[in-house]
């Protein structure tokens, strides 16, 4: 394990896709076991720069993500850490068996790094979005799953994951998420972050549902409701101690995603309370359907994915509460 | 549970057995694998068979590979990627000593090491867990572009079945290893012209087979696959143009060497009666 030693100040004005880009540059120079592999989006996904400047540990599939991730399997069985990138509905669902069973099964050091997920292609309609792939790449065993929020925990998470032993998926979402940290902190692979404190109830969310459950908090606050709010960037192995710490002192939880809430990470803390400490959970997601067509904002409106909706359902848990 | 020999085997300093002593070799190996499947009680007999030519030139003569180092980092690696194979492919790692003969009686049985597909964090010697088809080849070119970026001469065979060229992946990875000019990756594909449901040509017939690795960009050789001569011919000097991986078509009969079920698609997975058996142990006994 190298030392982590990406800071704030060299992400502070920059998107979380290129944070992303950026992020590998750096990783390429510390670690030169690293590969990339791209399937003809190395452009979009922002695995350009590190090509340019690793053209010889670059390698393009074409449009062949199948045979992208057999192949990273095969990297890094000699020795390789190979970085797959792809739009994040293609590695979990069209590798989806090359994912578990070449890599998942025997436990290789690979890692997968879905962009554009969620609703991140909102007007690409169905096709194009990524709001299942939680739930898939959860159940796989072995399988490490990360999803960080604005460009810094990207950053953060990307040399995190490449330090971490065995497979993550690492989900990144749209580009531009706008910041929810403004000052350095320790980021790390299975520990939540405890973003605002409140005993009221707790809001878990990860990616761009933790701006929406901020807002929210913001607005609670002065209904006199104290609103805890969790950034649970690793949604598998989840952070259990503080699921249950959570619904022991607030008593009703939210969990926001923007994914849906089939097999997402709303199942994934329900799993814990109800087996250690049962609480009124609601879960905000996408309400098993398919999302349909238009920009980002009115889709999410459309899909009940946003602060006004954490709000509403934050106040019936609570009455939910015995 | 990683299975390793015990160090008092020799075979990491095999000398390579001549094509007369690898057709006795084969015999006694399709006589351990049927002998194995009969303690299991059913195995994938006859792809085991056809191929068990193939496996033992490459164990016994052809890769580069040592038993008691089984993770050195110049090896050439082996994929079987029809891991439906492993009924034969068990027994050729356990005769080239990366694994315990006694532990064959355990194939399928709880707990043990081996079963139907082969694990790789289970056997020593085995380079990639298979079983799913179509997966081998786009691995093995994951794994060539890995060595030739540090620079070994380490070779990767994907051994395939012929039914499992259907998939489409096998065709995304024959695109890709071209492009990428991974002449140290050679694909031989097991042509024993049975698929599981009925003899290939009447399910998803593959012709002209040649002529599609061919147009894919690779370097064609086709040989009878239980010809000792020709097995290793076609395994030698590799690869046989600069710059171009290598697809050995090896013409091969399903359930070769016991004759009452050679070339009958049914005997993808099965069991040999007693009298079968005998009779199988009779004749390989005679030809090794």
């Amino acid at each position: 394990m190298g030392k982590l030693s990406i800071s704030m100040k060299e992400f502070e004005n920059i998107s979380s896709r290129d944070a992303f880009g950026k992020a590998l540059t750096i990783m390429g120079k510390k670690v030169p076991e690293l590969v990339l592999l791209g399937a003809d989006a190395l452009g979009s996904t922002r695995g350009a720069a590190f090509a340019k400047m690793f053209p010889k540990r670059t390698f393009n599939f074409g449009i062949a993500e199948q045979e992208m991730i057999a192949a990273a399997a095969g990297f890094a069985t000699c020795g390789k850490i190979p970085i797959a990138t792809a739009y994040g509905f293609l590695i979990s669902m069209r590798a989806c068996e090359q994912v578990r069973t070449d890599i998942c099964y025997p436990n290789l050091n690979v890692k997968l790094m879905a962009t554009h997920t969620g609703l991140s292609m909102a007007t690409g309609g169905t096709t194009h979005h990524c709001t299942e792939d939680i739930a898939i790449m959860r159940s796989f065993a072995n399988l490490t799953v990360v999803a960080p929020s604005d460009a810094i925990e990207t950053a953060k998470a990307v040399e995190s994951v490449i330090y971490y032993p065995g497979p993550v998926y690492l989900r990144m979402g749209r580009g531009e998420i706008p910041n929810v940290y403004s000052r350095d902190y320790k980021f790390e692979i299975g520990k939540s972050i405890l973003l605002r404190k409140g005993n009221d109830v707790t809001i878990i969310a990860f990616g761009i549902m933790l701006v929406e459950a901020l807002k929210a908090a913001e607005v609670l606050v002065k209904e006199n409701i104290q609103a805890r709010v969790i950034n649970m960037h690793t949604i598998k192995p989840i952070d259990k101690d503080a699921i249950i710490k959570a619904a022991s002192e607030t008593g009703a939880i939210i969990t926001a995603e923007e994914h849906t809430v089939c097999g997402g990470l709303g199942e994934a803390v329900a799993g814990v309370t109800s087996a250690f400490c049962p609480v009124p959970l609601i879960r905000i997601g996408i309400q098993d359907t398919f999302c349909g067509i238009g920009p980002e904002d009115g889709l999410r409106k459309k899909l009940g994915l946003t602060a006004e909706n954490i709000i509403q359902a934050s106040k019936k848990v609570i009455l939910m509460k015995k | 549970m990683l299975i390793t020999k015990k160090r008092n085997w020799r075979n990491n300093k095999l000398k390579k057995l001549n094509s007369m002593e690898l057709v006795k070799k084969a015999n006694e190996l399709r006589l351990l694998s049927l002998e194995m499947i009969n303690e299991a009680g059913g195995g994938h007999i006859g792809g085991s068979l056809s191929a068990m030519d193939i496996m033992t030139a490459l164990y016994f003569n052809i890769l580069n590979i040592d038993p008691e180092n089984p993770k050195k980092k110049d090896r050439d690696r082996f994929i079987l990627s029809a891991g439906h194979k492993a009924a034969g492919y068990i027994p050729v790692l356990a005769e080239r000593g990366f694994l315990d003969k006694k532990l064959l009686a355990t194939f399928n049985k709880l707990d043990s090491p081996f079963g139907m597909h082969p694990d790789m964090n289970k056997i020593s010697g085995c380079e990639m867990s298979t079983g799913s088809l179509g997966h081998g080849l786009a691995i093995g070119l994951g794994m060539a572009l890995a060595l030739r970026m540090d620079n070994y001469d380490s070779r990767v065979f994907v051994l395939m079945g012929d039914g499992e060229i259907d998939e489409g992946t096998v065709w995304e990875a024959a695109m890709g290893a071209a492009h990428h000019s991974t002449d140290n990756l050679i694909a031989i594909v097991d042509y024993n012209k049975c698929s599981m449901d009925g003899p290939i040509n009447q399910i998803i017939n593959i012709e002209p087979i040649e002529e599609k690795w061919y147009s894919f960009g690779w370097e064609v050789r086709r040989i009878n696959g239980h010809n000792m001569d020709e097995i290793l011919t076609a395994l030698s000097n590799l690869p046989n143009e600069k710059g171009k991986p290598t697809v050995i078509i090896a013409d091969t009969i399903k359930g070769k060497g016991v004759s009452s079920i050679e070339g009958d698609y049914h005997w993808h997975y099965g069991l040999l009666s007693d009298k079968q058996l005998l009779s199988a142990r009779k004749k390989l006994g005679e030809e090794q």
